[in-house]
């Protein structure tokens, strides 16, 4: 079986899938990749299962070699790419050949990018999944050498392209209310609905710090609630009232209150905000939190139908985000989802 | 507050709350009521799972209405005083050798204090004391022990201890929690023991359940040094099936 050959790697990439949901009751929280919609992406460019491993890179990719003819797909915050030194597009399959190199740089927007192999990564599985969850030691970030396998990848074609939501400049951020929000006065929550909040310097694939200018949002009887199950959203405040959105990964139980959760649908944004950026919170109703979530989902389930061939030969473009990857439709910059 | 409680969680979350505080009839009521969902297995009920006073269900928003989850819930609740129910069985009783002070385990002393014992009394209490796995989170397979008494309801320190080992037993706020894997910690340091409560590689990964019973039992350290050599995953731990 075809594999990529790790030859130079970032900091923080790592072997990421769905998770592990189901084992809250022996402390393993779902973890996986920290944009499911990414993966969603990457299984549709592939024309294969969502439920496959791929490679998940925060902020900087790296060089792989290929040692044997592969299909790749590029999703998630779009990094600089060339394939033997030419550039590629992003959001998008391609074929590479035994010995080809693959260069994967800095994220221009966002935070995560994946690379998919067709057939998914075909690492050990652990407590039922192959993604590492770092925090709990399990599995661990890829290093040089590593030999990332590919499973038995059905075929298929490539040179699919794909315009992806944008999901890498935060934005308004949908918030229904949980089983805490009431230790939260009324005042304290609509003045956290009013607050312009920048993502702070503080953030990894259990949680991400918001900071902005004004006092913090203090729960009545803070420090002395019992510690109680955290679901991924969850946004929990710290002892001098700064919140912290909580992803996959976080620990599952906490004692620190939460003013409420922010919907699935919303938390790619969240995960996908670069330091610095923009994000406001916006109260929902269960039901309307309900009907965003569904509508999104329909569109998750609409992705293999977007798919389309790249219209121009990605090897002959300099920079293809820059072009509109289906004539006369959408760039790659518009939000289908607005 | 009256309880029970069923709030949400997110939007496809559910939370039967028995109380506001940790005690042992909230706990074991937490632990009956899980059981008895696990027994149903409700359609469109994904995950059940326990924290210390709370039962968590996650479900499939499309296949139960919350206002339908909310109504069999309530049903069940009503169906019994789960304060009063038994524990479930199929629990284990384990006594796990433990070295308590030394430099293996530098916070008794102080601890200790803090209770108004001297050293001796507080490996009598804490040596003799029969608790339960409460709960198993934070981290994969990490014990949460207890209830301890009152005089162990000591605060969480301010100042983290930057890291404590694997098998290290701390404490606070009446309650044990014996670290699955190498962390810093709010909690006094107060026991060391040999037990891994995580080990993937072992063929039952995750060794406690909920509703286990533990004594962590006193021993010198040349003791506890070859139990670790003996025993790589459990420290010379026994385990024996508490009968229903």
């Amino acid at each position: 079986m075809s594999a990529l050959k790790v030859l130079r790697i970032g900091p923080l990439v790592s072997i990421q899938d769905q998770g592990r949901p189901g084992q809250l009751q022996q402390g393993v929280s779902r973890g996986g990749a920290a944009d499911l919609l990414a993966l969603a992406e990457g299984a549709a460019l592939l024309r294969q299962s969502a439920d496959l491993a791929a490679l998940e890179m925060a902020g900087m990719g790296g060089l792989f070699e290929a040692t044997g003819p592969l299909r790749i797909a590029l999703t998630g915050a779009p990094m600089q790419v060339c394939l033997d030194g030419e550039f590629l597009a992003w959001n998008a399959s391609h074929q590479m050949q035994a010995g080809q190199r693959l260069e994967i740089g800095a994220a221009r927007r966002g935070v995560y990018g994946y690379l998919h192999l067709g057939g998914g990564i075909d690492s050990a599985v652990m407590l039922g999944a192959r993604a590492a969850h770092l925090m709990s030691g399990l599995g661990r970030t890829v290093a040089v050498d590593d030999l990332l396998p590919c499973g038995q990848d059905q075929g298929g074609e490539t040179g699919l392209g794909l315009s992806a939501e944008d999901r890498f400049q935060g934005g308004d951020l949908r918030i229904v209310a949980g089983f805490q929000s009431d230790l939260f006065a009324k005042k304290v929550r609509e003045r956290f609905a009013e607050r312009d909040f920048r993502r702070g310097s503080r953030a990894n694939r259990m949680g991400v710090e918001l900071v902005s200018d004004g006092a913090g949002f203090a729960a009545e009887g803070q420090l002395n609630i019992l510690s109680e199950i955290i679901v991924p959203g969850d946004v929990q405040m710290t002892g001098d009232g700064k919140p912290f959105v909580l992803l996959r990964e976080a620990q599952t139980t906490g004692g620190y209150p939460r003013i409420g959760t922010v919907l699935p649908c919303d938390l790619p944004r969240v995960a996908q905000a670069q330091a610095g950026t923009e994000l406001r919170f916006d109260w929902v109703t269960l039901e309307e939190g309900l009907a965003l979530q569904a509508r999104y989902d329909a569109q998750v389930k609409s992705i293999p139908g977007r798919c389309m061939p790249l219209l121009r030969d990605p090897a002959l473009m300099q920079d293809l985000l820059a072009y509109q990857l289906i004539s006369g439709a959408v760039s790659a910059d518009t939000d289908p989802f607005a | 507050m009256k309880f029970p409680i069923i709030r949400t969680a997110g939007l496809d979350g559910m939370l039967v709350t028995f109380s506001d505080a940790l005690s042992e009839a909230s706990n074991r009521a937490t632990l009956a009521f899980c059981e008895a969902l696990k027994a149903r297995a409700w359609p469109g009920v994904q995950e059940v799972s326990t924290s210390l006073a709370s039962v968590f269900l996650r479900f499939d928003v499309n296949a139960l209405r919350h206002e339908a989850l909310q109504e069999k819930l309530w049903d069940l609740l009503s169906q019994q005083d789960w304060l009063q129910a038994p524990l479930p069985g199929g629990r284990r009783l384990w006594q796990v050798p433990t070295v308590f002070g030394t430099e293996l385990a530098p916070q008794l002393g102080e601890a200790a204090d803090a209770a108004g014992l001297s050293e001796a009394q507080a490996i009598e209490s804490l040596g003799t004391a029969r608790v339960r796995v409460l709960t198993i989170g934070f981290a994969p397979g990490q014990p949460y022990l207890g209830p301890l008494g009152v005089e162990w309801n000591l605060p969480r320190q301010t100042e983290l201890t930057p890291q404590v080992p694997v098998g290290a037993l701390v404490l606070a706020i009446s309650q044990l929690v014996l670290f699955a894997t190498t962390a810093p910690t709010g909690w006094r340091h107060v026991g060391q023991t040999g037990f891994r409560s995580f080990q993937l590689e072992s063929q039952d990964p995750i060794a406690l359940r909920a509703g286990d019973e533990m004594i962590f039992t006193p021993v010198s350290r040349s003791d506890y040094d070859r139990f670790c050599a003996e025993d790589s995953r459990f420290g010379g731990a026994s385990r024996e099936e508490i009968p229903a």
